[in-house]
């Protein structure tokens, strides 16, 4: 298990889409497998950057990577703002090109990336976002 | 990010390459509504070297396939595997005419 620490900013995305590749190799994910949590874990992080945190700023965004038997278990864990996954409105998805709207896709995309999401918030460890990957063999 | 633009008789080549992700997809979001807003409304994306996109990219190409039709199209080519298999996920392949080279897509126009 691992766990590296990146501050918030957009500008550290790539970095962590590197340190999460590295990991999702390590597991033994396949292509496809290992560019679905390089996805999940980018607009994670994203979100907590913009809509979390609202702007760059020092705070940490810690992501821990555990290789499970089935796969890859990711961690992410922050300070921002607790927020509510349910409040989030779904994304209007098949629908014509005049009415697609930029909502709610980036959460959309992290469960259908990822095999198992969960989210929690406590006032000590703050928000956690556990998400494991399985590998299809 | 480097974005190179180059004008063909029918269609302008808008070409980056690596990550798009929400650190730098207002820029190519800039690029492309430069192109539209002087009126050049037939645009190929060459992501022949675009590994990873962020939905933060998406919502660039598919504004500008608004502004571009009905009077023209923005088509892609060369798409990683990885970013289709997430597009068409999400139901937003079918926004985009694909072509597998850049010249099948040029000649699209």
């Amino acid at each position: 298990m691992t766990t590296k620490r990146f501050s918030c900013s957009l500008k550290n995305l790539e970095e962590i889409c590197d340190y999460i590749t590295h990991c999702a190799n390590e597991a033994g994910l396949s292509e496809s497998e290992v560019y679905a949590v390089q996805l999940a874990v980018d607009e994670a992080s994203t979100n907590i950057i913009e809509h979390g945190y609202g702007e760059e700023c020092p705070e940490r965004i810690d992501i821990t990577c555990e290789p499970v038997e089935e796969g890859l278990k990711v961690v992410i864990y922050d300070d921002a703002e607790p927020f509510n996954p349910e409040a989030v409105p779904e994304p209007d998805i098949n629908v014509t090109l005049e009415n697609m709207k930029p909502r709610g896709l980036g959460l959309y995309l992290i469960h259908k990336m990822m095999d198992e999401v969960h989210y929690e918030s406590t006032p000590n460890k703050g928000n956690t976002l556990t998400m494991i990957k399985r590998h299809s063999r | 990010m480097e974005i190179k633009t180059t004008e063909y008789k029918r269609c302008t080549v808008v070409k980056t390459k690596g990550r798009i992700d929400g650190s730098n997809a207002h820029e190519l979001s800039a690029t492309l509504k430069g192109l539209t807003s002087k009126g050049n409304f037939n645009i190929v994306f060459d992501m022949s070297e675009v590994n990873f996109m962020a939905s933060a990219g998406w919502w660039a190409l598919i504004d500008t396939q608004k502004t571009c039709k009905p009077s023209g199209e923005l088509v892609l080519s060369g798409v990683d595997k990885g970013i289709k298999e997430s597009l068409n996920l999400v139901g937003m392949g079918t926004y985009f005419n694909v072509f597998d080279d850049l010249t099948g897509a040029v000649a699209h126009f």
